[in-house]
């Protein structure tokens, strides 16, 4: 069992496995589509924490990614009347060499300066969203964007649709540990603890920063086209900095050393609203009061953090 | 390898209670889905309190049937996500019987989809002509139409002999709508658009914008957009002394607004549904009864002013009310009851809804209104 789980690939299944069994314990639409945005959101904050815990960037452009990915498969398959397997490769075409051309510059730098090219970016994609009318419907948005088609099989309900979202995510995991033990998974540690020992050591920083960037940003889009298709409806208020903030704030509340804190903390903060609606109209002093205890009593995010019971048996 | 099946075991223990449902039958569960926190809950906030209002109401006398309502209300914040969430929670957790809400065009349209594949009846609080046009079968609204609106005020600026206008709206979903229809319908009361400027939502000066209107030979300006900008674009006219009638679009219901312009709020004119000015509706109009009836009933209870919004929930839940009466716990019943209303008298209007028709007004549902000492007046022509 122990070496069965040692490998990425295995945990990426295991993974998929325990998502489809959940589905079939819980059998209300309600529930499934829940998870299904938190499987979209995992997507985005996996590749988030590429960026962030491992090339130690931080991009508050993720919600502009997801957009475009989003308006991108959208616009091709409604205006344009073109089949989705050719939409799906130009959207994450198109997010990505946006990704590109603003990394380039900015990743040259030291310090923060992607958090700030990245904030503008997304201003700027926004405001395209909201004017660019003939195209995007502006602030009112379009609908109608048609339905995934898997071999014959149209994912029209929320079940079809968990499988197929969770399929990626389990395949985006397998991608993300991957890079993570890869030589260049080990490089980009070694930029975030020291970037001028690792430049005289032959990384290529720039570069490597770069990469990791472009994927993050293509991580974003992908998730930003399984929304377009499942929600049908798309609206620049969906793509707006709050959500950026959003899920930068889910990486670093579940803890930005390695991927499953950026894990921990996605499930923690999508599920929670919905545990919380039961206090009506408290939930959000509840969700600002549970928020700020795990910043001040678990600064390093909640991923691994001690469970009382092994420490009661060791005292004992 | 332990880390990862803690992690799993803490995962799946987080997401079981989940599945806990409550159920309780001797009810008729009805559904609100309103924008009560967020950038819109100047909409959300009376919608919700009246929407509770009436379920008081109604259970006070013994319910319908003998069975009392339960209002199920999840808050939007105005986001789609959250809205769709909120919806399918109303559907398959609470088994609800119908929606009322959401507050905004935008989550409306993201819910739709939802709502015909559960077949549940939604009845949006929002204003949006595509909301209803193309006919939906389970989604009806009852706040009165941009269409509409406009064209009331072409009609009065026609009878005023006005035809060059200068607008300007705020890139929102309300008002990019509304300018839609603005020059859409231009042509048909031979009126001529010579200026068409917008503005950010999040705009405190409009005086640019403005400044290019002053350099046109505009009869008048029409703003279409939600607040606060509709108190700059007055404030701004005067400082910069444009002296032409200054047209809103209804969503200048609230005498809040009014307050927040102060002087320059003088003389604005807009349509609107005649609870803003019940006072002055004649004691014959079919409306009067309700618009009384509502305007005192929710300034006493909430000590704040009554806001066409909450009139938009009004009606809707008085609609899901009337459906059950004939329906009962039947969704394609209370559809096919709501489809079949005549002659509804609501606080936006009298309802007439057919099986090509969800929407169920006309532009009559409007009056002129203006500013006339720091009150709502209906005006004479």
């Amino acid at each position: 069992m122990k070496k069965l789980l040692k490998s990425s690939f295995s945990k990426s299944i295991f993974t998929f496995a325990i998502a489809v069994l959940l589905m079939t314990i819980i059998r209300n639409p309600y529930h499934v589509g829940i998870l299904i945005f938190l499987g979209m959101n995992l997507i985005i904050t996996m590749g988030l924490s590429l960026l962030m815990g491992y090339a130690g960037q931080i991009s508050l452009g993720q919600a502009a990614f997801f957009g475009l990915g989003a308006y991108t498969t959208g616009i091709l398959t409604t205006k344009l009347g073109l089949p989705i397997i050719t939409a799906f490769p130009l959207s994450i075409l198109l997010t990505v060499s946006i990704a590109f051309l603003v990394g380039i510059p900015t990743l040259r730098l030291r310090g923060h300066y992607l958090a700030m090219a990245t904030l503008g970016l997304g201003e700027i994609v926004h405001i395209v969203f909201n004017e660019l009318l003939s195209l995007t419907g502006g602030p009112s948005g379009f609908g109608n964007i048609p339905l995934i088609k898997i071999f014959g099989i149209e994912l029209d309900n929320d079940y079809k649709y968990f499988v197929f979202v969770w399929a990626i995510v389990a395949f985006i995991l397998f991608l993300s540990l991957n890079i993570i033990n890869s030589r260049m998974g080990r490089a980009l540690k070694s930029i975030h603890r020291e970037e001028n020992t690792a430049s005289t050591l032959g990384v290529n920083t720039s570069r490597l920063k770069l990469t990791i960037f472009v994927i993050s940003a293509g991580f974003a889009s992908m998730a930003g086209f399984l929304y377009a298709h499942y929600v049908t409806f798309l609206s620049p208020g969906t793509f707006s900095l709050r959500f950026s903030i959003l899920l930068v704030t889910m990486v670093a509340v579940g803890g930005m050393e390695n991927i499953w804190g950026a894990i921990t903390g996605t499930v923690v903060l999508t599920l929670l609203p919905e545990y919380l609606r039961f206090f009506k109209d408290f939930d959000i002093l509840i969700y600002g009061i549970i928020l700020m205890s795990i910043m001040i009593l678990r600064p390093e995010g909640l991923y691994g953090i001690k469970i009382p019971l092994k420490r009661l048996r060791n005292n004992s | 390898m332990k880390k990862f099946i803690a992690f799993l075991i803490v995962f799946v223990a987080f997401l079981i209670p989940l599945s806990i449902e409550a159920k309780d039958p001797k009810s008729y569960k009805i559904g609100g889905v309103f924008a009560i926190t967020g950038p819109a809950s100047w909409l959300g906030e009376p919608e919700r309190n009246t929407m509770m209002m009436v379920v008081d109401m109604i259970n006070a006398k013994g319910g319908i049937n003998g069975v009392p309502i339960e209002a199920v209300i999840e808050d939007t914040v105005g986001d789609e996500t959250k809205t769709v969430n909120a919806v399918k929670k109303l559907i398959n957790s609470d088994k609800v019987l119908a929606i009322i809400g959401p507050s905004r065009s935008g989550t409306t349209m993201a819910v739709i989809p939802i709502v015909e594949r559960a077949q549940t009846s939604l009845i949006s609080c929002a204003a949006a002509e595509t909301i209803i046009n193309p006919v939906k079968k389970w989604v009806f609204k009852t706040p009165q139409s941009d269409r509409d609106a406009v064209v009331r005020i072409y009609d009065y600026m026609v009878k005023h002999g006005i035809t060059r206008v200068a607008l300007i709206s705020g890139t929102t979903g309300f008002g990019n709508a509304g300018r839609g229809q603005l020059k859409d319908i231009a042509p048909e009361f031979g009126i001529k658009i010579i200026a068409d400027e917008t503005y950010g939502p999040q705009d405190t000066d409009m005086t640019p914008q403005l400044t290019k209107i002053r350099g046109t030979n505009a009869q008048a300006i029409v703003n279409w957009s939600i607040v606060p900008a509709q108190a700059i674009v007055a404030k701004n006219m005067v400082q910069l002394g444009i002296d032409i009638p200054l047209f809103q679009s209804h969503g200048f219901g609230n005498i809040k607004y009014v307050e927040a312009a102060g002087k320059a709020a003088e003389g604005i004119i807009f349509p609107a549904g005649r609870l803003l000015a019940v006072d002055t509706v004649p004691a014959s109009h079919p409306q009067k009864k309700v618009l009384v009836e509502y305007k005192t009933m929710y300034e006493k209870k909430f000590n704040d002013p009554v806001s066409t919004f909450g009139g938009h929930a009004w009606d809707a839940m008085w609609m899901v009310a009337e459906a059950l009466k004939k329906a009962g716990a039947d969704k394609e019943g209370i559809r096919a009851s709501i489809e079949t209303m005549k002659g509804f008298v609501g606080t936006g209007g009298v309802f007439n809804f057919s099986p090509t028709d969800h929407y169920g007004l006309t532009p009559d549902a409007f009056e002129m209104l203006t500013v006339k000492n720091g009150k709502f007046v209906v005006l004479q022509d």
